[in-house]
């Protein structure tokens, strides 16, 4: 068979892609994804989408992103609700340290044109009227951050780019990418060969082996980080609560469930994504902490997905000079759900040779060759 | 039979109708409508609809049921309030 462009993913990344490719006209677009579609980290995150960032390039990427998502729904045409909730993130400081750190955040946010504030924890129990103010020095809000449904946002995306003409293959994984003469000539499946020059790595986890079936080294690894859904109740919290000190996010999401999710330093760099009872032990002890009340929710169900984490926490969205046509989006850190629009926006203008919306320099491959040009982002849980 | 009224999921209200619809659709795995419906993901974590779904899309697509593959089976067991797991540690004492 032949493509023109064979993506390599059907997660929130391939998929937007896929569809900003066929958008602007590609024919012949071809997506391969060896499970069902957001089988990945998509199907497990926690679909937050804030704006609060610490370093220049996220803080971009986001605020685009975000001007996407409150019309989303309009634009992809999609017929059921993406459940776009946007009320906001609340990030707590714990203490005069990450009091100043926010401060400069917030300037620096605030210099792009996101409208965050740093608030007081009388001005945040306002927002959230179950927070424990006892641990909590601060905090910052942000109101048009937000939540949408991961599952249904991709779905959103996956049904759009159909009707363009995408094709998607699922339950069949790419095995081998046949290089010669420093071209791309095919992508071999274990159901189809694809006779194609361009392939994108948005396999997510897998995104390290993927660059591996050309001889890219891609600096990113995968570790496990578990979350967990509680019984539905009426509404009673606006934003997303994060305290990176604390180690936790959690939001109501509109069907009435609370989500949340903590890291954990010392997990493994692996493909594993199972439930321990070590993160259930640990979350229930921080989100009681914080937010007393919903102790008294039940928690229904734990699962685990990965983070595919890069050296700086900022994504590598990227052609190659090894290899041409060969182009990837990965490395989002815990945070490529809420960048999706701006990656797929970025990477077909890349592909197609067009000048890039924002400038992308810092988010190439070969950043990391230079050590100091690194900026690392501290904003993550 | 109004599909309308035979309530599959009770935890997240979902309808025999709901299903075909997806069906109808395009939409063939159990994960694919699990995840767009949140069939099975309830309070009770399946125990009544993950056996309908699998029969319907059995029907639907005339494969035998025991090749309808149906999703993990995920921790709790049961739901446990927050504060009893958190708490869980002083009572053993
Ligand atoms: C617990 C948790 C919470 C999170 N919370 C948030 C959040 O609140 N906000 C946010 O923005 N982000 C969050 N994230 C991060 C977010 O989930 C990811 O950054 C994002 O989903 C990445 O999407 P993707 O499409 O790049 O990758 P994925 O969704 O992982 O998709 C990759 C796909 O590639 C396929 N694949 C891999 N290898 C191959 C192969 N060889 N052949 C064929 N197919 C292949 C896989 O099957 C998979 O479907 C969270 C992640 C986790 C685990």
């Amino acid at each position: 068979m032949k493509a023109n462009i064979v993506i390599i993913g059907s997660g929130i990344s391939g998929v937007s892609i896929a569809y900003n490719l066929a958008k602007k006209g590609v024919k012949d677009i071809v997506v391969v994804d060896k499970s069902y579609i957001s089988s990945g980290s998509t199907g497990r995150c926690g679909a937050g989408v804030r704006q609060q960032w610490g370093t220049l390039m996220n803080c971009k990427l986001a605020k685009s992103s975000i001007d996407f998502f409150e019309k989303a729904q309009k634009i992809l045409k999609y017929h059921r609700d993406i459940e776009f909730k946007q009320e906001g993130y609340l990030i707590v400081a714990e203490d005069d340290e990450e009091f100043n750190q926010f401060k400069k955040n917030v300037k620096l946010q605030n210099s792009v044109g996101i409208p965050s504030i740093q608030i007081s924890k009388d001005e945040a129990k306002k927002i959230v009227p179950h927070l424990n103010l006892d641990v909590i020095h601060s905090a910052t809000y942000c109101k048009t951050d937000g939540h949408l449904n991961p599952f249904l946002m991709t779905d959103a995306y996956y049904v759009a780019a159909k009707k363009l003409g995408v094709k998607f293959y699922f339950y069949e994984e790419v095995k081998e990418i046949i290089v010669s003469n420093k071209k791309i000539q095919k992508v071999i499946t274990d159901k189809h060969e694809f006779y194609t020059h361009k392939v994108v790595n948005a396999a997510g986890g897998f995104a390290k082996e993927v660059g591996d079936l050309v001889g890219i080294d891609i600096p990113v690894y995968s570790e496990n980080h578990e979350i967990l859904v509680t019984e539905p109740i009426e509404k009673i919290q606006g934003p997303m609560v994060i305290s990176f000190k604390k180690n936790i996010y959690c939001q109501q999401v509109p069907h009435g469930a609370f989500i949340m999710g903590r890291s954990d330093k010392s997990v493994e760099k692996n493909h594993d994504i199972s439930s321990t009872w070590k993160f259930l032990d640990e979350m229930s002890k921080t989100a009681v902490e914080l937010l007393p009340l919903i102790g008294e929710l039940r928690v229904i169900r734990q699962w685990g997905g990965s983070y595919n984490v890069s050296p700086d926490r900022q994504p590598i969205i990227s052609d190659t000079k090894e290899l041409a046509g060969y182009y990837m989006a990965v490395g989002f850190s815990g945070h490529g759900f809420m960048f999706a629009p701006m990656t797929g926006l970025l990477l077909s203008e890349m592909i197609l040779n067009e000048p890039t919306s924002i400038d992308i320099t810092d988010l190439h491959i070969d950043r990391f060759e230079s050590e100091n040009k690194t900026n690392y982002e501290q904003s993550v849980v | 039979m109004i599909k309308e009224d035979v309530i599959i999921c009770r935890c997240e209200d979902i309808t025999l109708k709901d299903i075909t619809d997806l069906l109808d659709e395009g939409y063939q795995t159990f994960e694919e409508i699990k995840r767009i419906l949140r069939i099975g993901m309830g309070a009770c974590q399946g125990s009544t609809c993950i056996s309908l779904l699998q029969r319907e899309i059995s029907n639907y697509h005339n494969i035998p049921i025991e090749k309808v593959e149906t999703p993990k089976v995920r921790p709790l067991m049961t739901g446990v309030k927050l504060k009893s797991i958190s708490e869980a540690y002083k009572n053993e004492s």
